[in-house]
């Protein structure tokens, strides 16, 4: 209650609302203008806006603390409040960074792949798919959450079906069916947890948490929740839907959902173990830590062992996305400063990795139509510029120092050895080794084999996809190189979850 | 397609305005009892419906073409946010309708006037395209695929 007033006291700031307002308002602009080019145009003004907003509310919160806003007025936990944390204000600037960089890209790549009067329909649901994820990280309403969850899927569906492979129909309905699946879990989760204590505001269900945990409902809202979320996340055995929406999707689309989708979810994870159960031992009463670490081991190694087999350039990528959820997921089990510091860099660090490996993947299709590896011979000669950015996102998912890569892996491989688990650091980098095998399938292909001799050249890649992937693989080295500006955030965030709220 | 079922079509053409009236009627007493845009906008669809269950999609669709029903799906998605929007810039939170009139209780009123005129555009506009989609595009994609 004291709570609850003293939010009367702190003003509102309107752009925490607006990050989320403003995309969800243009998506119903860009199908009212009818037009490819001026859906385009509004797409990438507002998800500029947006990454303007972000960095804002990232400033704000990192220098005066976490952020309120009381929509329709309404004081929590009677009404919606959105709630602003450091980890919530890093994932939000990882999903508006790739936004912003991704829309410029888009409009060539969009071009190229899908029929010009879907054009509008694709911009509109990218809107869409961009204001579900912001919401996700800025509600402080786990029902909220919930339907922003569905924003943000049932746009994904849309764009992954927009494909121009045929296959891409099935990818899609099989993603449908299987993220349903967890959005429904996550809402019998929610649903439990509410019967128990009566509310649905994060904040206010970690304060009456501990006063129920030891219940056999909440025991089984936790398991439908840990479930439901992996879903999402897509951690091993449940990532089946990923590989094939990844590989049939659109490219724009790849690179998108691949770079914040799944970080977002895993957000969800942490916000749920770690503040709605922030004040319980939920470790000691759940043995949520051991399956959550087998699971991230099992990604690792499993995934990564599945990519190397891979023909399909997209498909093999979609299993090294499993194998680096693993990672993601394995520091949040080792549920240390350290580790979830490992984690939540991660986020950051594999978004701008695998959104300019699949950036370079979709310009070479753009110019050449190639997916196969064995359609990249000597591609390495002849689209140089882009297979040297790709260069740069494969050395990082390797773990390379100097790239992004490198930074998550050691707070990991720290990590382990603050707790003393030699085994885990060995398997960190042995499960490296396997990501130099599958990245070397690909650099040996397409810089020591001889070009295929054909009649046409490939078609020169546009600067407007040519830049974005640089912006990206630049910045996977600039955040390799230096590290201080993700690791203080990183670390402000899992300081603050591992302190409860 | 029912053109010998002359009870049908002349009972469908006299519910049809009946329907829509009992839409609005629900559509404005949301405020004061049972109701509201969800509810109305739901009824509105059921009008077109019936309309081409008896007269045959492609006259229905001649009636409310994707565009119209594309444009109705957005437009109340605007009005509902737009009105969050309004109410930002007079000076209050998102949504807080208090705002929106010198009088917060005329301020609520309008609000929840404007919200629920949104919720029924953007309902009626989907209820009616998830029947067209069942309803016409498959039948114009097997004819398409036997050619």
């Amino acid at each position: 209650m004291i709570e609850a007033l003293s939010h009367n006291m702190t003003a509102s700031d309107p752009w925490l609302i607006l990050l989320v307002v403003v995309p969800l308002l243009s998506a119903p602009l860009c199908i009212l203008l009818r037009s490819g080019i001026a859906a385009w145009s509004v797409a990438t003004a507002v998800s500029w806006v947006v990454f303007a907003i972000a960095l804002y509310l990232l400033n704000t919160v990192m220098e005066s603390g976490t952020m309120i806003y009381r929509i329709g007025g309404w004081d929590a936990p009677w009404g919606i409040e959105y709630r602003l944390d450091a980890v919530g204000a890093f994932v939000i600037v990882i999903v508006a960074a790739i936004g912003a960089v991704v829309m410029p890209y888009a409009r060539q790549s969009v071009a190229a792949e899908i029929p010009a009067e879907r054009h509008y329909l694709f911009y509109a649901m990218m809107m869409l798919n961009l204001s579900g994820l912001l919401g996700i990280a800025v509600t402080g309403d786990a029902f909220n959450l919930f339907v922003f969850l569905e924003i943000s899927s049932l746009s994904t569906y849309v764009l992954i079906s927009l494909g121009s492979d045929r296959r891409a129909l099935t990818a899609a309905y099989r993603y449908l069916i299987m993220g349903t699946l967890g959005a429904t879990f996550y809402i019998i989760g929610v649903g439990l947890m509410y019967q128990m204590t009566g509310t649905l505001n994060i904040s206010d269900l970690a304060t009456i948490m501990p006063a129920v945990a030891e219940t056999r409902t909440i025991l089984a809202a936790m398991a439908f929740l840990t479930v439901g979320i992996s879903l999402k996340i897509a951690l091993f055995p449940l990532h089946t839907w990923l590989p094939n929406a990844y590989t049939f999707a659109p490219s724009v689309v790849t690179i998108f959902i691949a770079a914040t989708a799944t970080k977002v979810a895993v957000y969800i994870l942490l916000r749920i173990v770690f503040t709605v159960f922030g004040q319980v031992d939920i470790f000691a009463h759940f043995p949520i830590q051991p399956v959550l670490m087998v699971m991230a081991i099992a990604a690792m190694f499993l995934a990564s062992l599945s990519a190397i087999w891979q023909e399909n350039v997209k498909r093999m990528m979609a299993y090294s996305s499993v194998a680096q959820i693993g990672y993601m997921v394995l520091g949040v089990a080792l549920a240390t400063e350290t580790g979830l510091t490992g984690s939540i860099v991660h986020l950051f660090n594999h978004a701008i990795m695998k959104g300019a490996a699949f950036m370079a993947i979709g310009a070479i299709i753009f110019a050449t139509g190639a997916v196969t590896i064995k359609d990249l011979e000597g591609i390495g000669r002849r689209m140089p510029l882009t297979m040297a950015a790709f260069v740069v996102a494969g050395l990082s998912l390797i773990g390379v120092p100097l790239t992004v890569g490198f930074i998550s892996k050691w707070q990991l491989v720290s990590a382990s050895l603050e707790l003393n688990m030699w085994p885990l650091a060995a398997l960190i980098v042995l499960s490296s080794l396997l990501a130099i095998v599958y990245v070397w399938r690909i650099f040996e292909v397409a810089y020591l084999r001889q070009p295929h001799i054909t009649e046409h050249n490939p078609k020169i890649v546009p600067l407007s996809m040519l830049i974005p992937t640089w912006i990206l693989a630049l910045a996977g080295i600039y955040f390799g190189a230096n590290a201080t500006f993700t690791l203080d955030v990183a670390h402000a965030a899992a300081r603050q979850l591992m302190g409860g709220l | 397609m029912m053109a010998q079922k002359t009870v049908l079509r002349v009972v469908t053409k006299l519910l049809v305005p009946i329907i829509v009236l009992y839409a609005l009627y629900v559509q404005f007493h949301g405020d004061f009892g049972p109701g509201g845009g969800f509810q109305a906008g739901v009824i509105i669809a059921s009008a077109f419906i019936v309309y081409g269950l008896i007269f045959g999609t492609a006259d229905a669709r001649e009636v409310l073409p994707s565009w119209v029903t594309r444009i109705m799906l957005s437009l109340g998605v605007m009005v509902y946010g737009g009105t969050g929007v309004v109410a930002l810039l007079m000076g209050g939170e998102f949504l807080d309708y208090s705002f929106l009139a010198h009088d917060p209780l005329h301020g609520q009123h309008w609000g929840i006037f404007a919200v629920e005129f949104g919720v029924c555009l953007t309902v009626s506009g989907a209820m009616i395209t998830i029947f067209f989609t069942f309803a016409g595009h498959v039948k114009e994609k097997f004819s398409g695929a036997e050619k």
